[in-house]
């Protein structure tokens, strides 16, 4: 693994609290590597395990699921 | 947000109410409003003036920890999201001018006054916190390292000063060691003028020293040093206990005074323990915890309007009518009617309104505005033709991504039709723009890359509806929040990382069905489950605001517990105010009062329901669409303290019903003795009661105006005489009564020896044990929830450990149970005196009658939904669902498999991710859209 490997994150982020807090890192102006890409369900309850298997087949090396 | 967005909320920001003529139901009130120099109609608060702006001034809102320009917005929520300059310290360079893309900017804007008709007036101006420079004991200006707990907050936020990094003004250095002094400008007369108790500064203390330790990269010693720990508020108490278990030290001491080490900027503090010793400790930081004030200018607000402020600069209530001031018409809410925290705030909101809502209701709907419905195009079956409008937002998105490369990009995905992109995508003159784009290209989906949905998809949505198309049919691609203001740096990856996020979202929104919002009728009927004193205010004021109501109670008559009670913390006879409820009650030809009632069953939901009440032996069926649960609680009948082994030993509300039936023979009594916390903060009921200390201190204070020889004592383990009652643990200890203090761990003992009661306990401040010949001793005994389980079950709502109804949110919604439609107030949703339990009375008929008073209520269209074929029945999204949405159908052909009632779900999904059979799906958010973005998603 070279030095400067940033892992690929596929996010999955609540609308009540992780996504506004996604949104407010961005108005505060917080600065973090462009390799997160983020989904928003209603509820970190919606996902379901399958998606997470999703994410890694689709060659994500994590899931991140905050709520 | 919600008030921001409303179609019938008028914000008027940046002016004051200069004068109010008229009478309740017909006031003229004459406005001023201060110019600010940006037009808040054009601003799209992309920031860009702020960025030019050549000045440096203090950020206010950061506590002077922080810079800000001239051009500024207070804070990142403030509503309406848009800047202000502060002509003040502009120095009138035009730069801001000649940036703002939006045209906004007018240096030319003067104070306007204007005049308004209202029916009503709540004054809500809130609060100062306490500044303590004028303290020279703490030395708050001079030492860096010592901050108020406003300060703290900001510290401790990520959006403050610091981005949430634990650290000290001086050097910007992690601290290791933090004091928190408590009552700082409260329960103080010495060096301020504040008698009373702020409510809140206790529970903060520990909430800030909870959060710094989380904060802290390293072992944090906090140490809170205080008079009375007053965590009185619900769930406060166990909070109070966590804070202990992780190591937050709690310190009984007044500190004199604070000095600073002038090498390390360390501070040093010199105080007595409880034990006598004195101390000498040193702290990193010292963090002084004020307490909250009234403004001068809310002070002369009251006075433009004819409102009585009390010494103490609070408006003037009484407890029966808490949010009436002196002016009729004109109500009162928050702090301004006295020190109190953001969950009561919230409730007593709620009664204001629903006070202003009684002379509002005869012209209810002559001045709202209603949203026009435009013919939706049917667009089911066809194939997709998405739009993708891709927002510049200023230069907030393009300075950082290539919008242009996004568009092309987005251009050549599957399903699109047609791109463009855009200054502002929220402008005005866009929605317009946009509505004609689908039209004239017969797009049937949307696609905004843009800001968050969290503040845009409603108004995106709307757009989408005038165009006449459904407005599930729309999709955002969170392009500047979550990528080009957090990638500022890295324009090639930002631009890559907006073409992904393009890419998710037009794959997600090709897969979008119109989805329905089914409109149910609401029953005009409401319901109120028991008639104390909350049921009873909640019933009368359902009715005031035009609604029949049918009140239930178990006993034989209205009344409750207040039956037994004597008089109020203000001095009101409770008797009186029980009784003229029952008569306005009895007069009231919209309420029917069902005596000697149960209820027996409830079916339906928000809007629907049908419940049966029994009385003996007739049953009677009622339809109504809310219902509110008041049912109380009942005092604890203590097993301690020798309790119902002699005369003597009596309870809080046994002293009360003595009092008034003139049972007490003055002159007999030698010595009296309270003992507080009977069956409060144990371990099996780790709350505190709220009330009982007040209550037991108006009894002694009785007592003392009756016999002044008595010799009064009162045993407890803090005296939490929050808020203005604070008053009457001054009067006691003036009149000599006296206060001794007793640990959990170190009980008082009572025993009963040749026919005297006698009470020992150990004198807090001479370390000596003390002996007590009781001629009466009062328990003040813990209140316990009715908590009526089967009630809970009907109504599909929950109870929290303790008994006590769970709140749909502490401070959100504090008078309403998460499921819709169903209301909380009084004793059965925690311990609260007379006054708080008729502020929420009214809150919860004022959020009732926002139901009621719609007629209809709209489903959301993102609602889960289940196929009977596949269900297995098992049950999982029964015992799963926060909002009671799912049942088992018990008849007809899919008898045994489980179906969701749209007007209950919220659409969170958590059904569909535990359905072991995949029977569910979240319309909006089904399996199959999430998986497109997934599969897409990866770059």
């Amino acid at each position: 693994m070279s030095d400067n490997y940033e892992p690929k994150i596929l996010a999955f982020l609540c609308n009540w609290c992780a996504y506004a807090g996604a949104d407010l890192a961005g108005v505060s102006r917080f600065q973090y590597p462009p390799t997160l890409r983020v989904i928003r369900t209603m509820c970190s309850g919606r996902v379901d395990p399958l998606y997470i298997a999703g994410g890694l087949i689709n060659g994500y090396d994590s899931v991140f699921i905050s709520g | 947000m919600d008030v921001g967005r409303h179609l019938n909320i008028n914000i008027i920001p940046n002016t004051e109410v200069t004068a109010l003529e008229g009478e309740a139901g017909d006031f003229k009130a004459t406005l001023e409003s201060n110019p600010r120099y940006i037009d808040t109609n054009k601003c799209t608060g992309c920031g860009e003036c702020k960025e030019v702006c050549p000045v440096t001034a203090i950020n206010e809102f950061d506590c002077r920890l922080n810079k800000r320009a001239a051009t500024y917005i207070p804070y990142a929520q403030a509503v309406p999201l848009a800047y202000t300059i502060d002509r003040e310290k502009c120095i009138g360079c035009g730069l801001c001018q000649r940036v703002c893309l939006a045209e906004a900017v007018d240096y030319s804007q003067q104070a306007k006054t204007a005049e308004l008709g209202v029916g009503a007036v709540i004054l809500a101006p809130g609060s100062n916190a306490f500044d303590p420079s004028t303290f020279d004991n703490y030395q708050y200006n001079k030492y860096p390292n010592v901050i108020t707990s406003l300060e703290m907050e900001r510290i401790l936020s990520a959006s403050g000063p610091y981005q949430g990094h634990l650290m000290r003004p001086l050097e910007r250095e992690e601290p290791k060691k933090i004091a928190w002094l408590q009552c700082v400008g409260s329960r103080d007369i010495n060096q301020c003028d504040h008698p009373y108790c702020s409510s809140v500064c206790c529970m903060s203390a520990i909430k800030e020293a909870v959060i710094a330790k989380e904060h802290a990269s390293h072992d944090l010693e906090c140490n809170i040093f205080y008079m009375d720990m007053r965590t009185h508020g619900k769930d406060f108490e166990k909070f109070y206990e966590r804070a202990k278990s992780i190591g937050v030290k709690f310190t009984r001491a007044r500190v004199h005074s604070v000095m600073e080490d002038e090498t390390t900027g360390n501070l040093h503090m010199s105080y007595f323990t409880e034990a006598g010793e004195m101390v000498n400790e040193e702290f990193d930081m010292v963090v002084l915890s004020v307490g909250l004030e009234s403004k001068d200018s809310s002070v002369q607000l009251a006075e433009k309007l004819g409102v009585d402020v009390n010494g103490n600069k609070f408006v003037v209530t009484t407890d029966k009518n808490p949010v009436q001031t002196s002016r009729d018409g004109v109500f009162v809410c928050g702090v301004f009617q006295g020190p109190k925290d953001i969950p009561q705030s919230v409730v007593e909101a709620g009664a204001a309104a629903a006070a202003a809502g009684e002379i509002l209701s005869s012209s209810r709907y002559t001045a709202t505005k209603e949203v026009e419905l435009i013919p939706e195009t049917n667009v089911v079956g066809e194939r997709p033709r998405v739009g993708v409008f891709v927002c510049s937002c200023g230069i907030n998105i393009a300075g950082t991504v290539d919008v242009n490369a996004v568009k092309d990009y987005a251009a050549a995905l599957p399903y699109v039709e047609y791109v463009c992109n855009n200054l502002y995508t929220c402008s005005q003159d866009t929605q317009e723009f946009i509505t004609q784009a689908i039209q004239e290209n017969n797009l049937n989906r949307v696609v905004v890359a843009s800001c968050t949905p969290k503040t845009h998809e409603p108004m995106f949505r709307d757009t989408l509806a005038a165009a006449g198309l459904n407005k599930y049919l729309f999709e955002m691609a969170n392009i500047r929040n979550q990528c080009s203001w957090v990638h500022l740096s890295d324009r090639p990856s930002a631009t890559e990382k907006s073409k992904d996020l393009v890419r998710m979202a037009v794959t997600k929104a090709a897969l979008k069905e119109p989805l329905q919002e089914i409109k149910l009728d609401v029953n005009q009927t409401a319901m109120v489950v028991g008639g104390g004193v909350s049921g009873m205010a909640s019933a009368l004021n359902l009715s005031r605001q035009g609604f029949q109501t049918h009140l239930i109670e178990r006993d034989r008559r209205l009344g409750g517990q207040a039956n037994s009670l004597h008089v109020t913390g203000k001095g009101e006879k409770v008797s009186e105010i029980v009784s003229e409820l029952v008569k306005d009650l009895e007069a009231d030809p919209n309420i029917n009062i069902h005596l000697n009632t149960t209820i027996e069953s409830v079916e339906g939901f928000v809007g629907n329901f049908k419940s049966t009440l029994k009385n003996g032996e007739s049953v009677l069926d009622i339809e109504h669409g809310v219902v509110t649960i008041a049912t109380g609680g009942y005092e604890y009948k203590p097993e301690e303290y020798q309790y119902g082994k002699d005369p003597r030993v009596i309870t809080s509300l046994e002293f009360d019903r003595k009092l008034m039936n003139n049972e007490f023979e003055f002159d007999k009594i030698d010595t009296a003795v309270f003992i507080q916390c009977v069956g409060s903060r144990e371990p099996d009921r780790p709350y505190c009661s709220r009330l009982c200390c007040s209550h037991s201190i108006e009894s002694a204070l009785e007592m003392r105006e009756k016999n002044p020889d008595m010799n009064i004592i009162i045993l407890n383990r803090d005296i939490r005489t929050y808020g203005e009652r604070e008053h009457l643990y001054k009067k006691a200890r003036e009149v000599g009564i006296i206060f001794v203090r007793y640990s959990r761990e170190e009980k008082p003992e009572v025993t009963l020896e040749n026919g005297k009661v006698m009470v020992r306990a150990v004198d807090n401040i001479l370390g000596r044990p003390l002996e007590i010949e009781a001629d009466l001793l009062t328990l003040a005994a813990a209140i316990i929830p009715n908590g009526d389980i089967e009630l809970a079950q009907n109504f599909k709502v929950t109870t929290d450990d303790d008994g006590f109804y769970v709140e749909r949110h502490a401070k959100l919604g504090p008078s309403e149970f998460a499921t819709d439609g169903v209301f909380m107030c009084g004793l059965a949703h925690y311990p609260k005196p007379l006054d708080e339990s008729i502020s929420q009375a009214k809150a919860a008929a004022s959020r009732a009658v926002t139901l009621l008073a719609r007629g209809t209520v709209s489903t959301n269209g993102e609602i889960a939904s289940t196929n009977p074929m596949v269900c297995s029945g098992c049950s999982v999204c029964v015992s799963i669902c926060p909002y009671s949405a799912p049942r088992i159908l018990d008849e007809g052909r899919f008898a045994g498999k489980a179906e969701i009632n749209a007007a209950l779900c919220k659409g969170c999904g958590l059904c569909v991710a535990s359905c072991r059979s995949g029977a569910i799906n979240l319309k909006g958010f089904s399996d199959e859209q999430i998986f497109s973005m997934v599969s897409v998603a990866n770059y």
